[in-house]
């Protein structure tokens, strides 16, 4: 908890600075009502910063036909408005584009809490605003109290007048608040002279809004918001600073909702607490079993409530659990909350009788948690009386099956009433009743209760023949066996319930693992495009696209669930946003609602890698509010597995980059050493034959010559390999052959040594590339001749067995360093005090690989275990392996 | 044997280089630095040989090989840094005699030459005997004999060796092999002569010395090694 310690100065509130910092800033002119002069103050607060020099604007003003607005507005640069045709009107919007392109440093926009017509770019006035303020413009705008999203329903307490368009309180966040502010009296005058604009549909409602009491009401709203404000960024600033002050204790404030009507009330609560406490606040949401049951209404209704949340600042928890009250008391714990609100329930009497009321069990169960008990200020559609729990009427099949049991168990007690006494016989009843309760639930069971006694009771009580019951103790025989009907199937759609709940867990539970099981392995990017498309389209029954940015031409289609796809301007424009401002964007969300799809970010840290779009086939919204925490969940194992892929590749880059490096560095000393020496060599016995030839200038002219010869080849051929130019020739290549051209060009290294070739006879042929396995023997022989104690035999041997044909090169000699043998392939290793000596140049054996793996094949390297010396062997896997063809036949 | 030799490299110690070996050998030489002189020089010297570099300033080596052909008899050998054997078989295919890869050893350019100056207007019919050191080959029987040890040759065995030693000191490519051992049939794959050449060096060949009597010129043919 960040009270432990004080000094530091918190991250969270440097970072908003920080951000506000390139970002333009906010007044807000806040008024209590219309007419208070809110857009005459913002006019002359902008005519004044126009005449320090600051680049005004005016994005929209309504001066309503009032000469003094106008007057004031004529000394502006005034934004054209944009037309948009909506249903045959021409309705006029701000230009936000227009404003965005002309970039001037001040824009003033009225009436911030105004709807856009539809087909803006956002539904909302604030929101372009906030575009405006993110593209680094100050914006200037007028407020009344009233459309403050938290105050709303306050404000409609007492004027009976609810405004429908409302701004997010987080937007008066960060802005500076001008209160706009006259004396109820001069309002009520200036109403009454005709000075102040209302809509034509408000009228009917305004004797009662502009009373007296009721504007000084929303004036002290007023004032009060903005103190508020300016209390939350002092305290934002003083956190930035480290400056320790008076914190609100670590308060955590939790809200339960739910799907029924006034969910919004509680919200909008939990959000004024939480300011005043300054303390962090969320909403949850207890998913019980009862959510299967919702319909479109209820998830509609459920979504709003979470939308309304995010919009206020909280957050938004959904729990899983079996009871409302476990749920609540989990996510308490979880979050450490101190304060729980909760809404008065509806239920009767009856109902809190026989399952507790959930309030009473809430303050009882969690003495630590502060909990509110507000009233849900609507009544539900209808009221709720003694109700039988929620279940399935039963199929018809059970009511027969019951029927069946019943009449079967009738006649076995006919059958045996002589043996049987009366109770026994009840006993006997018990069984359909509970057979009917368990697998066909209450209702079926209730029947079966009710069949069986009236069957008992018909033909077994006395007076059998008869409904009528004349003994107190058959009486209690009924009740019981209706009881048991009650009981077994509350027990077993309990269990069911469970079940069904855990059922349900695990699947999104498997869902997930399985996601993450299929991204783990994959190691291409548009491999895990169409992964993550496919299975977020199977699992949602959805239509996905997967778009990443491509190198600074927007996004491009990575994947797609469907092949033949595009996507229109519209969507792409809505993707764009979504990857630029990391929030959901088109349909069902608050940005570019107009699309079809629905567009997530990608987000891992602070790097947004992709935007995920979803579609249903029938143009619907894509998601119901109880599938998006699953989605959350896959979208952000999504998201860290292309960030991991991201961050592979740059590995790898800087390894490649690294590798390059080390490799020139040694070949600029390999150069440097293995032409000059020969080089000089050369040269100087060449100076050296003016003055008379002796046969050991020419050996050596000739030696070194080769040398520079063979270090030249070698270099070129390690360039084809760093080039990845080796065109393969491949072609079925006989050993001996191969062995035979090798011998014939080392000739010369091969000096003093004997080859002893043991290629047996019917060895098969090999499908490589002649030149390079030439190259390869002739570096190995090379090799060999080189480190051989001269005299020994070099022996080529060639061996067939488990379906690999091993072809090695054998010397006798000091043989290679043991445990490092493998290293010896690598560029420019050589073996202290081994090479120089000979003359080699570190590449010949790094060519021998490359070469070899290039064809397929693998290279070894080891010590001879019969006597010193070094064994090199080319490997041809089965896969290289001519069978035996006949040459004789007569073609 | 002395002959007219035209040099055609635009390296001048090149040309020196060879000027020297050829002459040390007895031959004539003149030398030409590009295509355009290499023709006009062809023209007037009537030369029997021209050593021909691939990498001339004015035009492709390769287009030259025809144009010298027509104008006269001579035996083209070309001398070039390219290694691709694409380039040496098209050379081979475009008429000329041989192939030596820069850099080259004096001594087997001038064999090489010698070769090509004796088969030169000489008609190519194998040799009823062919000898190298203790090995001797009876064409006509298909017998192979050596070190007293006698080995029988099959039809394809002695198609193939036959027409090397036809040949013998000059590169033969697998195209010129397979159309006269396998009759014409053009794709009969290569690795049935790798097989036949296989068995023929177990006959002809000491174990100790794979090569030494039939040399793989990589990617383009055989040549049969025979005393020089």
């Amino acid at each position: 908890m960040r009270a432990g310690e004080p000094d530091r100065p918190d991250p969270d509130a440097l970072l908003r600075q920080a951000s506000q910092e390139s970002r333009g800033r906010l007044k807000i002119f806040l008024g209590a009502a219309p007419g208070v002069g809110k857009t005459y103050e913002m006019l002359t607060d902008g005519a004044a910063r126009a005449r320090d020099g600051v680049d005004v604007v005016i994005g929209v003003v309504e001066t309503h036909g009032r000469a003094e607005t106008e007057a004031l507005v004529r000394g502006h640069e005034v934004m054209p408005r944009r037309a948009i045709p909506y249903e045959g009107r021409t309705l006029s919007e701000m230009d936000l584009d227009a404003i965005l392109e002309r970039a001037p440093r001040l824009v003033l926009v009225d009436e911030l809490a105004h709807t856009n017509a539809p087909g803006s770019r956002h539904p909302k006035r604030y929101q372009d605003v906030e575009e405006l303020l993110g593209a680094g413009i100050d914006v200037y705008s007028t407020l009344n109290i009233q459309h403050i999203e938290s105050l709303n329903d306050v404000v409609a307490s007492f004027t009976r007048v609810r405004v429908r368009e409302t701004v997010p309180d987080s937007i008066l966040e960060t802005a500076e608040i001008e209160v706009v502010d006259i004396p109820p009296d001069e309002l009520i005058e200036r109403l009454k002279a005709g000075k102040v604009y209302l809509p034509q549909e408000a009228t009917r409602a305004l004797s009662h809004f502009f009373s007296k009491s009721n504007l000084s009401a929303l004036r002290e709203l007023a004032l009060r918001r903005a103190a508020q404000a300016v209390d939350a960024q002092m305290l934002d600033h003083v956190r930035a600073l480290g400056v320790g002050g008076t914190w609100a204790g670590g308060e955590r404030i939790v809200v339960a909702i739910n799907e029924l009507p006034g969910a919004d009330g509680l919200v909008r609560a939990a959000k004024r607490s939480a300011d005043a406490l300054h303390a962090p606040w969320t909403a949850v949401y207890i998913e019980t079993q009862r959510a299967q049951s919702f319909g479109e209404a209820e998830h509609r209704q459920l979504a709003a409530v979470m939308n309304l949340t995010t919009r206020l600042g909280g957050s938004v928890a959904t729990v899983p659990a079996i009871s409302i009250v476990d749920g609540i008391k989990a996510y308490l714990k979880d979050a450490r909350a101190t304060q729980l609100i909760v809404g008065k329930s509806h239920r009767s009497r009856m109902f809190e009788l026989r399952h507790g009321s959930v309030v009473d069990r809430l303050v009882r169960e969690t003495p630590d948690v502060a909990v509110h008990v507000l009233p849900l200020d609507a009544s539900p559609a209808q009221p709720r009386g003694f109700r039988i729990p929620r279940g399935p009427w039963g199929s018809r099949r059970g009511y027969l099956w019951t029927t069946a049991m019943v009449a079967g168990v009738t006649a076995a007690a006919s059958a045996l009433f002589h043996i049987l006494d009366l109770g026994n016989v009840a006993l006997l009843y018990l069984l359909p009743v509970m057979v009917a309760a368990t697998l066909f639930g209450l209702r079926t069971g209730l029947f079966a209760g009710l069949a069986s006694s009236l069957a008992y009771n018909f033909f077994f009580l006395p007076p059998t023949g008869t409904l009528t019951v004349n003994n107190p103790e058959n009486v209690i025989s009924i009740l019981v066996l209706l009881g048991v009907a009650i009981v077994t199937s509350q027990l077993t759609s309990r269990v069911r319930a469970q079940a069904d709940m855990a059922a349900a867990s695990a699947r999104a539970n498997a869902a997930l693992a399985g996601f993450l099981r299929r991204l783990t392995p994959l190691g291409d990017p548009v491999e895990l495009a169409r992964a993550i498309c496919e299975d977020v389209a199977r699992l949602f029954d959805l239509r996905t696209v997967l778009l990443v940015p491509s190198g600074g031409t927007g996004l491009v289609i990575q994947a797609a669930s469907d092949l033949q796809f595009r996507l229109e301007t519209m969507e792409l424009a809505a993707a764009q946003w979504a990857y630029d401002n990391g929030t959901p964007t088109g349909k069902g969300s608050g940005t570019l609602a107009a699309s079809d799809w629905y567009f997530q970010p990608l987000r891992a840290g602070e790097n947004v890698q992709g935007v995920l779009g979803l579609a249903k086939e029938n143009g619907e919204d894509p998601l119901r509010p109880d599938q998006l925490p699953l989605l959350t969940s896959l979208v952000d194992q999504a998201a860290l597995a292309l960030e991991r892929l991201r961050l592979e590749e740059e590995m790898r880059d800087v390894d490649v980059v690294r590798t390059r490096d080390r490799l020139r560095a040694a070949l600029l000393s390999s150069v440097s050493h293995d032409l000059r020496t020969p080089l000089t060599a050369v040269m100087a016995a060449a100076a050296e034959l003016h003055h008379g030839v002796t046969p050991d200038l020419i050996a050596t002219i000739e030696a070194e010559a080769a040398r520079l010869n063979r270090f030249v080849a070698n270099l070129l051929d390690m360039a084809r390999v760093e080039a990845g130019a080796l065109n393969l020739k491949v072609e079925a290549v006989d050993l001996t052959d191969a062995v035979a051209g090798a011998a014939h060009d080392a000739r010369r290294s091969l000096e003093g040594h004997a080859i002893q070739l043991a290629v047996p006879p019917a060895m098969p042929l090999v499908k490589v590339d002649q030149q390079l396995l030439h190259h390869c023997l002739l570096n190995l022989l090379d090799n060999a001749g080189r480190y051989a104690d001269p005299g020994s035999p070099i022996i080529i041997e060639a061996a067939h067995s488990f379906g690999m044909l091993k072809l090695s090169v054998i010397d006798e000699g000091p043989g290679l360093p043991p445990g490092r043998e493998a290293e010896v392939f690598e560029t420019f290793r050589r073996f202290e005090g081994s090479d120089r000596a000979v003359g080699g140049t570190g590449l010949g054996l790094a060519i021998v690989k490359a070469f070899s793996e290039a064809m397929g094949m693998t290279v070894e390297a080891a010590n001879r275990t019969d006597r010193t010396g070094a064994r090199f062997s080319l490997c041809f896997p089965s896969p290289l392996i001519v069978r035996n063809s006949s040459p004789e036949s007569e073609l | 044997m002395s002959a007219k030799i035209l040099v055609v490299d635009d390296e001048q110690s090149i040309r020196r280089l060879l000027r020297n070996t050829l002459e040390r050998a007895g031959h004539q030489v003149v030398e030409a630095v590009d295509g355009r002189s290499a023709l006009a020089m062809a023209a007037i010297e009537k030369p029997n040989a021209v050593l021909l570099d691939l990498g001339l300033p004015d035009r492709d080596g390769l287009e030259l090989v025809p144009l010298l052909k027509k104008e006269g008899d001579t035996v083209i050998l070309v001398v070039s840094a390219r290694d691709a054997t694409d380039q040496k078989v098209a050379a081979l295919d475009l008429g000329a005699a041989d192939y030596v890869t820069k850099p080259f050893d004096g001594e087997e350019l001038l064999a090489r030459l010698r070769v090509a100056l004796r088969h030169h207007g000489v008609s190519e019919t194998a040799p009823k005997i062919f000898r190298k050191g203790d090995l001797e080959v009876d064409l006509d029987q298909r017998i192979a004999r050596r070190g007293g040890v006698e080995a029988h040759l099959t039809r394809k065995e002695h198609d193939v060796l036959a027409l090397l030693a036809a040949n013998v000191g000059r590169v033969v490519t697998h195209q010129r092999i397979l159309a006269a051992a396998w009759h014409g049939s053009e794709d009969a794959p290569v690795e049935y002569l790798r097989i036949v050449i296989r068995n023929l060096r177990q006959k002809v060949e000491e174990p100790g010395a794979v090569g030494s009597v039939i040399a793989n010129e990589l990617g383009v043919g055989y040549r049969l090694l025979g005393d020089s």
